[in-house]
């Protein structure tokens, strides 16, 4: 009997892999134990072992195929006597990419876009690492500076650099301990010159490097935007698929307290908006973590948005010497039934609040933590929608244009004859932030936002 | 430190150094008093004080005329007072309250009067070079015979859009004085470690600009420079650089470590440089005034400045309705 050899799932958070060499060939006789193929995860290269014993009777997948899905068949192994020519090709194999060269045609048939995440039956919470895995309490503010350490200790070629980041130990103490570590020569403070610092950040990356660059805060990135979105987000389809820009962005987003109209700008939706550029912004610590490791070895431009508030709060962090979280994936914080929240970020924290409430009257919110926003795990949200058939979103930027606004888009496409409510999105009021103390309240989403409106979409 | 040398030939009235002496007692008192209320919630955000530098702006302000515009960072406190805006208005918007010069909506770094020229507040470094040299522009176009100062830090020096400005206003002769508050650091970080050249005041020198520096501890020293500077634009001869060393005393903003220098480094400042002592001294010596009526001046300042204080906690907080106020001008 044939035995399909599946692609192995190497770290706790693997998905898919590369499979970089086959170190047999077809017809060759393997024993358990022997060494089949190269493997390389998210985390590292790994060596994959036979189990059984026989033939490799055919290839499924071949060798330098990229994004192959954890469990996808990428050989047949036969026992003695069985001929290859019994095992039926597979009809498609996901990775064997041999497209038919286009046809010189004259009529312009429109490309469709790679389809949505689809919506099928609705998962269980999803944990990022085993059950069981022990856990550290880490603040966010740590959590993203171990990130940052244990990326520069894997790959010499990630570098920080920006405003006050090194001997001052970041504006916010992000970068704590790091010159100290890795030196003036990967930890740098630039003058405050955000366009051109960012310019020189993505043209290292041209030729080999992996910066991060840190704004002290993303109000100030705005005046690096150009440089963000011309040169890191298009290159890589203007240079058609040559170059790729490798950068982190990152730094502190939205709202702090009382530092009035120009440092208090969430720019989640702005970023979300464009292609080339990837978008996380993390909630917990440990997403803030799994989430930076995943963005600084992630081939393209990364905007990371971080946030003050957040910085001093305890999350559990898994004590793992490494562990990622994709890009794309939204996390369920609470499980319920009658209506989902959906939030990311700071906004998470009137998402979980308003739930914890609400559980008190007897109504059950699921909340969802988007996570990243480019790409979106709008697959999750229609899911629990097709659940719980109301939906209220939760951010602290403006309204207009917002997540919340793509989202309530999105559940109008996918899941119109699931909703029983109109979609409502709770953001940060259409005003520039105030100073005042009693004006800057006024201007924030807050708890009881999200509660009035759970209420009217549930007709409670 | 540029040297203080020309500062005893200059024949100035006491009258005027009087003046200078309590304009300047008056930011330093005032900026002393809001560190007060900051500490006790009264005032919150950022905050950033002036004091030491107090001698530029008085310096500078000596040197304008009626209806030149002035246009500063976040570090704006000093600038409000010396152009004449009212101590309870500002310190009203410190404590963000509805008779703050920005009905409480603006904050410590976003104040602006239209009545005395003073156009802010920016909270981004840079951001009001060409803003500025705009007002320059405008000052050309309508033929009025004004100057704008623009004055921005020797961090803000580094900044991309300053050199867009420069050429500019060289390019189209405009009016503007660019003053460079040179205190040294940028937060925690040192001019030297910043900027590939120490002298800031050459900076305009691949652009045709004239640049000087100057003590910016000593305020007759900065109104000379101010006058020649003024002169120049005036003239129709195009901007001009001032670059003024001086020195922040305090952190940066309410909450900075301030590792990056040593206590004795500030202390000596402090006991050398001292800009208010400086010319306490130069009216004693030159016998414009005895202690006494020094003594009275520091009362007078100090009860404008509790006044202000008490006049901003006893203000009310900007009515609810303010938050979608403002955002657009009625067509
Ligand atoms: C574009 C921008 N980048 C960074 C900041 C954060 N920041 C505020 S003040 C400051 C230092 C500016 O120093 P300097 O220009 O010397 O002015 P000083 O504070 O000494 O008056 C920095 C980095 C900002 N407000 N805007
Ligand atoms: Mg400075």
């Amino acid at each position: 009997m044939a035995i399909e050899i599946l692609m192995p799932a190497l770290s706790p958070t693997m998905e898919e892999g590369t499979l970089a060499k086959w170190l047999v060939k077809e017809g060759d006789t393997v024993q358990s134990g022997d060494i089949l193929a190269e493997i390389e995860t998210d985390k590292a290269t790994m060596e994959f072992e036979a189990v059984d014993d026989g033939i490799i009777g055919r290839i499924l997948v071949p060798e330098g195929s990229e994004g192959v899905k954890v469990n996808t068949p990428i050989a047949v192994l036969l026992e003695d006597g069985e001929d290859a020519s019994a095992v039926p090709a597979p009809a498609s194999s996901a990775a064997a990419q041999t497209v038919a060269p286009a046809e010189q045609s004259q009529t312009t048939t429109r490309p469709t876009e790679p389809a949505v995440v689809p919506a099928t039956a609705a998962p269980a919470p999803t944990p990022d690492w085993p059950d069981g895995t022990e856990m550290n309490e880490q603040s966010v503010r740590e959590a993203l500076r171990d990130a940052m350490a244990e990326e520069m200790r894997r790959d010499e070629h990630v570098y920080l650099m920006g405003e006050e980041v090194a001997q001052y130990q970041g504006a916010y103490k992000v970068s704590q301990g790091l010159l100290e570590e890795f030196g003036d020569r990967r930890v740098i403070d630039t003058p405050i010159t955000e366009q051109g610092f960012t310019g020189v950040g993505i043209g290292s990356s041209f030729t080999g490097l992996r910066p991060i660059i840190e704004f002290m805060t993303f109000n100030f990135a705005m005046q690096a935007i150009d440089q963000i979105i011309n040169s890191a987000a298009k290159t890589l389809y203007m240079s058609g698929g040559q170059l790729n820009v490798p950068v982190v962005f990152r730094g502190t987003n939205g709202a702090a307290a009382r530092v009035g109209a120009q440092h208090s700008q969430d720019y989640a939706a702005w970023y979300a908006q464009i292609p080339g550029l990837k978008v996380a912004m993390p909630y917990s610590a440990a997403d803030a973590k799994g989430l930076l490791k995943t963005a600084i070895r992630d081939p393209n431009p990364v905007v990371f948005l971080e946030n003050e508030m957040l910085y001093g709060r305890s999350f559990e962090v898994p004590a793992l010497d490494d562990f990622t979280i994709p890009f794309g994936k939204a996390r369920i914080w609470r499980e319920g039934q009658d209506v989902t929240l959906v939030s990311f970020g700071i906004g998470m924290q009137y998402a979980l609040e308003a739930a914890d409430k609400l559980a008190e009257e007897g109504i059950s919110a699921e909340v969802i933590d988007l996570r990243t926003l480019r790409p979106m795990d709008t697959g999750a949200v229609v899911r629990s929608v097709m659940k719980t058939n109301r939906c209220v979103t939760v951010e602290e930027g403006w309204p207009v244009c917002s997540i919340g606004n793509h989202i309530s888009a999105v559940l109008m496409q996918q899941a119109f004859d699931y909703l029983d409510a109109p979609v409502i999105n709770c953001t940060g009021k259409d005003v520039p932030m105030p100073y005042a103390a009693n004006l800057e309240k006024l201007a924030l989403v807050t708890t009881e936002e999200v509660i009035e409106a759970v209420k009217s979409v549930t007709y409670k | 430190m540029a040297a203080r040398k020309n500062s005893k030939k200059t024949t100035v009235s006491g009258e005027e150094l009087l003046k200078y002496y309590r304009e300047m007692l008056l930011i330093r008192r005032f900026e002393e008093k809001a560190g007060q209320l900051y500490g006790m919630g009264l005032i919150g955000g950022f905050c950033h004080l002036y004091i030491g530098q107090e001698a530029v702006v008085v310096g500078l302000e000596a040197a304008a005329e009626d209806g030149d515009e002035r246009i500063t960072s976040y570090r704006d406190h000093g600038h409000m007072l010396a152009c004449g805006m009212d101590p309870k208005g500002v310190m009203a918007e410190l404590a963000g309250r509805a008779t703050g010069y920005s009905k409480g909506k603006g904050g410590s770094m976003h104040m602006f009067s239209r009545e005395k020229n003073f156009y802010g507040g920016n909270g981004i470094v840079g951001a009001q070079v060409p803003l500025g040299t705009g007002m320059a522009f405008a000052n050309k176009y309508l033929e009025n015979g004004r100057v704008s100062f623009t004055y921005f830090g020797d961090g803000a020096a580094n900044q991309g859009q300053v050199y867009e400005s420069f050429n500019m206003a060289e390019l189209w002769q405009l009016p503007v004085v660019y003053v460079i508050e040179n205190n040294q650091y940028a937060m925690g970080t040192a001019l030297r470690r910043a900027s590939s050249t120490p002298e800031l005041y050459t900076r305009g020198e691949a652009f045709n600009i004239p640049g000087e520096a100057v003590d910016g501890m000593d305020v007759l020293a900065v109104k000379r420079a101010g006058e020649k500077a003024v002169a120049h634009c005036r003239a129709g001869k195009g901007p001009y650089i001032l670059e003024m060393k001086t020195y922040r005393y305090r952190g940066h903003s309410m909450s900075d470590p301030a590792k990056y220098r040593s206590r004795d480094e500030v202390q000596k400042m402090r006991e050398e440089h001292d800009p208010i002592d400086h010319i306490r001294s130069l009216i004693l010596k030159g016998k414009h005034a005895t202690e006494e009526d020094l003594k009275a001046v520091d009362k007078d300042v100090k009860a404008i400045v509790n006044e202000a204080a008490e006049f901003a906690r006893t203000s009310p907080e900007p009515a609810p309705e303010e938050l979608y106020k403002d955002i657009y001008a009625e067509a």
